[in-house]
């Protein structure tokens, strides 16, 4: 055991695992090259496309120890994930590592394969049922959650190897182009498998749309994938990407809102060629309303907005207000039209958006991004892995990977949820670093890091309440009381894994 | 002050509680909270007092609480304390 | 004079929500009244009360006024929503269905008595009161000047125009009179007048023309049902600058004058008077919420020391 520098107890070695606690967001250092994949050859006349999944795995050589790959893109509507275990199940193989880009309650079917030997490790954030029974202690499976970035990093530097890729393609022809922006399971674009089809031994396209050679909008190109197999349906297509997203009417997210825009607009980031990313939550999304109101009265246009996209982005795009949009992940259906058909409405791998050790990711090049929080502790740490009962539920997704990069990082949040404290002194996780978070805004006040402190006459001159982050806590406190800590036992269950692929803070099972 | 029928007072509300109250011989005190693990504490520590503050010594009294706030709590337990009595 | 305090915006919480209630310290209104009348079902009244004391208490770091509506002069309810919310400290009641003047001597003497009860000021807490009929215009004249306590009139629309038997047109032209009548008789008694509540929260840009219809008449402020309403209003409302580069002259002048001794104010060779100062603070206290002045208003300046 040794404490990181944000203070949490890291173990040396986890499941065999020698760890390396966080130290700061920026020093480590990349050695050696990228790993490769094995190099192969087609020829005229070769046959990629194979009748069914457990041809495929059976052609991928899929085997017992190994680790299959698969995105999130379908979210909670996914059925290729549930798909491809039971068919490795009923293959007889075992002790199959998963390293999707998350896990969402609709794989809570996977649960008995679990308990059976079939999945005995998970290389990525959970939601829903499974993370609550791991955390809880009923269930045995070691999860460790990384970043956007951090998975595409993990790839790259072979701490993940994924040996067999499954990639859900909403459209594909025979010979392996897949397209994310057509058909009926259609996600707009698949960012976070780009990695999966660069370093799997073996990829697979798992798709319900086959269309007649060529696919395009190609998003992943046939170079990278090995396999094609039809199936009947991805998922259920209502449950892959919202409809709409709205802006918020609660008035505590509005006046949060508000304020966080304020901050933005003091910053002096927002002029012509500002970049900006904002979550898809209510608040933040009224925030980039605020925001976009403020480049149309000033004529202001933007260089690129970045991440999970949303309608709300797509017409800022459309009115020209942002010259382009970097998409790893379309939220709703107005992002998928638009990343079908506007050239500036550009698909993005997770390795392009956040990868540490590439030559230069576009978290890199934000002026701003808005991010959400479950909790934050005075030292500005975030979580947004663990619920307030301890017990996980969540990707990091690009939350630290954004704060690192962006020059100004705001956390919106409010301040009580039903009598939870917010801001308190510690938080269960630390998903990111508060050294890279430069403003938490609640509907009480704003607190603002060492980077901004001198945007504070000006806040106050516009009627906005800044406080220090201890002030915050305790006026919160005042409200609600001060919260009895969670009891956890020494049992780690899961990794917070920076993007750099230290730790920065572990998941331990709650008590009771 | 004596406890006298059945009565309740609140929502299901987030933020509110809804507090079930019941003549008894004894005094027994029931909390259900989404905040339970952080709060419980501070919940049954304020039902006390309302209860000694109205000196209600016999009931049986049950909140289901969608993390109210302690002013909401003294007031919805206070206002089923009233109906009952 | 009156203290020209801000009333822009007086938005309505309902009693019996926690939800709501709490956020009163964070709502950007000059006022938040807390309803016990229209928003509370009859059988709820006791834990709202209950509710809107406790959270009142609790209140203490007060950033804007407080006051609480309690239920009709008509009705069994008054005079518990009274006894339960006055010891909590609310700055003051709004009385609704005020149609006759002898309704806002019977509530003044109503709060006397519990001021001497509790043992606080005479005069502590404040009235704004609700005219709601046809009957309650026409005395609006009396109404205005019955108590000391009575620092606004508010017009209520909705009942205004059920009291007409009409249905309420958006367009608001039916309310041209009784809005004239009641924005005269405030001015005649130098008090302020609140215009009346816009139903359709989802009808944002109605809501801004009705804002500019009535800064244009000339209330105060206005009552609000939803908490988006309130940056709208306030931004109609907001000060031109060449009123605030007034405003900062005539409070100058003041000074200056403080500075020199004298009690007479002039500027420009014109006389200074009191409304006009009153003016003055209230279109800088306006942009000073707005963060379009730092200025900070010292009363003592302004109105020199309190004894003297």
């Amino acid at each position: 055991m040794s404490k990181n520098s944000l203070g949490r107890e890291i173990p040396d070695i986890w499941r065999g695992r020698v760890l390396r606690p966080y130290r700061d967001p920026f020093s480590v250092q990349p050695e050696g090259p990228r790993v490769a994949r094995p190099i192969r050859r087609v020829n005229p006349g070769d046959n990629k496309l194979l009748g069914s999944l457990r041809e495929a795995i059976e052609a991928s050589g899929l085997r017992d120890g190994m680790t299959i790959g698969a995105h999130h893109h379908l979210r909670n509507g996914d059925q290729v994930l549930n798909s491809v275990v039971k068919e490795i199940a009923a293959m007889g193989i075992r002790d199959i590592g998963i390293a999707s880009s998350s896990i969402h309650p609709v794989h809570e079917v996977l649960i008995p394969f679990i308990r059976d030997g079939v999945i005995t490790r998970i290389e990525s954030g959970v939601n829903g049922r499974i993370s609550r029974m791991v955390s809880t202690g009923q269930l045995d499976v070691p999860i460790v959650t990384r970043t956007h970035g951090g998975r595409g990093r993990a790839m790259m530097c072979g701490d993940i190897k994924v040996d067999v890729a499954f990639v859900g393609a909403p459209t594909c022809d025979e010979y392996g182009n897949i397209c994310a922006s057509k058909g009926p399971s259609a996600c707009g674009v698949v960012g976070y498998s780009h990695s999966d089809a660069d370093y799997a031994d073996c990829v697979i396209a798992v798709t319900d749309n086959l269309v007649p050679y060529p696919a395009f909008p190609i998003s992943i190109p046939q170079t990278k994938v090995d396999y094609v197999v039809q199936v009947d349906s991805l998922g259920d297509p209502s449950k892959i990407v919202s409809t709409t997203t709205r802006v918020t009417t609660d008035p505590i997210g509005l006046q949060i809102a508000k304020y966080a825009a304020t901050v933005i607009d003091l910053s002096g980031l927002l002029k012509t060629g500002f970049s900006f990313q904002t979550g898809a939550g209510g608040a933040s999304l009224a925030t980039a309303a605020n925001v976009r109101d403020l480049m149309r009265k000033r004529g202001i246009v933007g260089s690129f907005g970045a991440g999970g996209i949303t309608g709300y982005f797509v017409d800022m795009l459309e009115e020209g207000l942002l010259e382009a949009l970097f998409d790893v992940q379309s939220f709703d259906l107005k992002a998928v039209a638009s990343v079908g058909r506007n050239p500036a409405h550009i698909e993005m791998s997770a390795d392009m958006y956040a990868n540490p050790f590439n030559a230069g990711c576009v978290v890199n090049r934000l002026d701003c991004v808005v991010l959400g929080a479950r909790e934050i502790d005075t030292n500005f740490n975030v979580n947004v892995n663990t619920e307030s009962d301890g017990t996980l539920n969540g990707n990091t997704g690009g939350h630290a990977d954004t704060a690192a990069g962006a020059k100004l990082a705001i956390v919106v949040a409010p301040s009580i949820r039903a009598r939870l404290p917010i801001v308190r002194d510690e938080v269960t996780t630390i998903s990111t670093p508060g050294e890279t978070i430069d403003a938490i805004v609640t509907e009480r006040g704003v607190a603002l890091n060492s980077k901004y402190q001198a945007l504070a006459p000006d806040l106050r001159r516009r009627g906005i309440p800044v406080k220090s982050i201890v002030e915050l806590r305790d006026e919160i406190y005042g409200i609600t009381g001060a919260p009895r800590p969670i009891e956890f036992t020494d049992n780690i269950v899961g990794l917070v894994e920076y993007r750099d692929g230290t730790i920065t803070d572990v998941i331990r099972q709650v008590k009771g | 002050m004596r406890i006298n029928k059945k009565a309740q007072a609140g929502t299901m509300q987030s933020s509110d509680l809804i507090v079930f109250v019941e003549p008894a011989d004894d005094l027994t005190i029931e909390i259900e909270s989404t905040v339970q693990q952080q709060f419980g504490h501070l919940i049954e520590t304020r039902i006390k007092q309302v209860l000694k503050r109205l000196s209600v010594e016999q009931c049986r009294i049950m909140i289901s609480d969608r993390g109210a706030l302690d002013y909401a709590i003294d007031a919805r337990v206070e206002a089923a304390l009233r109906r009952a009595n | 004079m009156i203290h020209p305090q801000l009333r822009r915006s007086l938005l309505y919480v309902p009693g019996n929500m926690p939800a709501m209630l709490q956020n009163i310290p964070i709502f950007s209104c000059d006022v938040c009244i807390i309803d016990l009348e229209d928003a509370v079902p009859r059988t709820e009244k006791d834990t709202a009360r209950l509710l809107s004391r406790r959270f009142i208490e609790g209140y203490t770091q007060r950033n804007k006024e407080v006051y609480v509506r309690i239920n009709g002069l008509d009705t069994p309810y008054f005079r518990d929503d009274l006894a339960q919310i006055l010891p909590a400290m609310p700055d003051g009641i709004r009385l609704p269905k005020c149609e006759h003047p002898s309704h806002l001597r019977r509530i003044d003497d109503l709060l006397t008595e519990f001021e001497e009860y509790l043992g606080c000021e005479i005069g502590r807490f404040k009235v704004i009161a609700s005219v709601e009929s046809a009957q309650g215009i026409i005395n609006v004249n009396e109404t205005a000047r019955a108590s000391s306590r009575l620092v606004a009139l508010g017009f209520s629309a909705e009942d205004y125009t059920a009291n007409l038997q009409i249905d309420r047109p958006k367009t608001g032209e039916h309310l041209v009179v009784p809005r004239q009548l009641l924005l005269m008789a405030c001015r005649a008694a130098d008090i302020q007048a609140i215009d009346t509540v816009w139903a359709d929260a989802s009808d944002q840009e109605g809501f801004r023309r009705e804002c500019e219809h009535i800064k244009v008449l000339g209330f105060d402020g206005k009552s609000l049902i939803n908490p988006r309403q309130i940056d709208v209003l306030h931004e109609v409302l907001a000060p031109k600058p060449d009123e605030i580069d007034y405003a900062l002259q005539v409070v100058d002048a003041i000074k200056g004058a403080r500075e020199q001794g004298t009690g007479v104010v002039s500027l420009g060779g014109k006389m200074i008077d009191a409304p006009v100062v009153a003016r003055a603070v209230r279109v800088l206290l306006s942009a000073k919420s707005l963060g379009l002045v730092d200025t900070d208003i010292d009363e003592q300046v302004i109105y020199g020391d309190a004894d003297s």
